[in-house]
């Protein structure tokens, strides 16, 4: 604890280090939430684990660990597994899970290859792209955080501008295009800020786990509210929380990678969200199922029932 | 220029397979209009050919004379309530604003009067009480009355509305019903998709007999008859419908 607030104190890099996770925190968190309604959890998870061969082939090509390459990179291929799941999905008769599960799987598998080929090379500073599978936030420095935290301010301040907008294709996208919102744009745009989300924070909370940080987020939000807007900012605060423990924790120098870390503090919140939330949390539903029951018994609902 | 909506050879098809062919009406201002015809006749079809939300193979749609575009805002449409998540984080008042957004344009966020037309919609459509519920909590039919309250707010001067009385209460008929005909006094046109034909003759002035291709169009007391309700409907008219039209 002691050296946790030695070094938030008088380490700048760790500073910075934690500003950005906390940006990426909440970008991922807000995004994740417009993921979560538009039932889009999955399509994180493939975008991330389908960066890592786009990261790899970034490498190979400039020779060494550049971050701005290596987000470049990430995006192309994130966006090109995207696009074949679409593709599967509308011109062939599989469903989107199995696209998804399908896509997924083969670029993973192609960005372990290549990873494996990496690792094999004398050449270059080749020590870190490990990271990349689950995440190292320590391991960031200068330009990277920077890079991050900038984006993901970039990301925050788009979903805000647009908030209306992502909002009404998320609830009803046919209604949208009969007002003359041009629905096809908004919805490359939103995939586009998605990737761009998972990108972006894949060296900090590695491929494997960084759909987790989009998602667990905004399902732990969805329990407090019934509001679209503030369901956002609570999974952009969750996100926040999350983000800035495990990058903090992973700091302390006991070897432990950031993503599991972050995880495992959105999982917390979400257990307590699941459970004490009030109306829909487990406790709320439990004691209202009892009190319903009770009422029928002693017949204050016989007037409905007549 | 008094035709509300005027469309010329409208042929939609899925997989090649022709869903709508030829479709050729005019739409007088100022009327209730009713699609009828069995199901997969092409009903909703039509009207999202018409609102450009499915492509159409052929055909031209114009709307108070001029070609569609959903930007014009002369169109309020009603989609089938089925269509949304209802678990959707937001409540009825919220939903009815997003009528507004076609006037608000971008970026910006609904303003005071449009809070108060949106207020006043749900008044109109007997929602005032619910206006801060969740929509998960609200019934079929109030869930119906919101999505009119929307389409309301639009101020549009033509509606398409897609089956606004399935699965809906008496209350909730009669609510909509009532909408329909003040809609009609202050000169809106409304073309309604709908099921049951006994009320067709109550609420409509003028009909549209659809399957897949175009039976009849025209004044309801002209085009609402047995001959060529079973030109549409085929053998599928039940005995119970006939019966009932004849005691009519």
């Amino acid at each position: 604890m002691e050296q946790i607030i030695q070094s938030l104190l008088h380490d700048s890099n760790t500073q910075w280090v934690v500003l950005s996770t906390m940006l990426l925190g909440i970008a991922s968190g807000v995004l994740g939430s417009f993921a979560l309604l538009r039932k889009q959890s999955l399509v994180g998870d493939a975008v991330a684990h389908a960066a890592l061969p786009g990261i790899c082939l970034a490498f190979f090509i400039i020779g060494e660990k550049q971050f701005l390459a290596l987000i470049i990179g990430a995006t192309v291929s994130g966006l090109l597994a995207m696009y074949l799941i679409q593709l599967i999905t509308s011109t062939t008769r599989l469903k989107q899970d199995a696209a998804i599960c399908l896509v997924l799987s083969v670029f993973f598998g192609i960005g372990i290859v290549l990873l494996t080929k990496v690792s094999q090379q004398s050449s270059g500073n080749k020590s870190g792209l490990d990271d990349f599978i689950f995440g190292q936030a320590a391991s960031m420095t200068g330009s990277d955080v920077y890079l991050m935290g900038g984006t993901a301010a970039v990301l925050i301040v788009t979903t805000f501008i647009l908030f209306k907008e992502l909002k009404l294709i998320t609830f009803d996208p046919e209604f949208a295009k009969g007002i003359g919102l041009p629905l096809g744009v908004l919805e490359t745009l939103f995939s586009t800020l998605l990737v761009v989300t998972v990108v972006i924070g894949i060296q900090a909370v590695g491929v494997i786990l960084m759909a987790a940080l989009l998602i667990i987020p905004s399902m732990a939000a969805r329990y407090w509210t019934d509001s679209l807007g503030v369901m956002v900012w609570i999974s952009g605060l969750i996100g926040a929380i999350s983000g800035v423990s495990g990058t903090l924790i992973s700091t302390l120098g006991l070897g432990l990678a950031t993503g599991p870390l972050i995880v495992v503090s959105a999982s917390c919140m979400f257990v307590v969200s699941l459970i004490v939330a009030p109306k829909r949390g487990m406790i709320a539903q439990w004691t209202f199922h009892k009190k319903g029951i009770a009422a029928k018994t002693t017949g204050s609902y016989r007037k409905e029932g007549a | 220029m008094n035709q509300a909506v005027e469309v010329k050879d409208v042929t939609v098809a899925y997989d090649q397979k022709p869903v709508l062919e030829n479709i050729s009406f005019t739409v007088p201002k100022g009327i209730l209009m009713a699609v009828v015809g069995p199901n997969g006749a092409g009903k909703s079809t039509l009207i999202k050919a018409m609102l450009d939300l499915t492509q159409k193979s052929a055909g031209d749609v114009k709307i108070l004379g001029e070609a569609y575009k959903p930007k014009n805002r002369t169109v309020g449409y009603v989609p089938q309530r089925g269509t949304v998540d209802w678990d959707f984080p937001t409540n009825a008042l919220d939903v009815t604003l997003m009528g507004r957004y076609g006037h608000i344009g971008w970026f910006r966020r609904p303003s005071k009067s449009d809070v108060a037309l949106a207020e006043e919609a749900l008044e109109k459509v007997g929602m005032s009480a619910y206006k801060h519920r969740q929509i998960r909590q609200l019934s079929g039919g109030q869930q119906q009355r919101v999505f009119l309250a929307r389409a309301l707010v639009q101020d549009a001067d033509v509606y398409f509305m897609d089956e606004p009385f399935v699965g809906v209460d008496a209350a909730t008929e009669r609510a909509i019903i009532a909408l329909l005909r003040d809609l009609k006094e202050s000169g809106k046109t409304v073309v309604v998709v709908h099921h049951d034909l006994q009320t067709v003759p109550e609420y409509f002035d003028w009909t549209l007999l659809l399957n897949k291709q175009q039976i009849a169009c025209g004044p309801t007391d002209e085009v609402f008859t047995m001959e060529q309700l079973q030109q549409t409907y085929g053998g599928h008219l039940s005995f119970l419908n006939q019966t009932e039209m004849v005691g009519r």
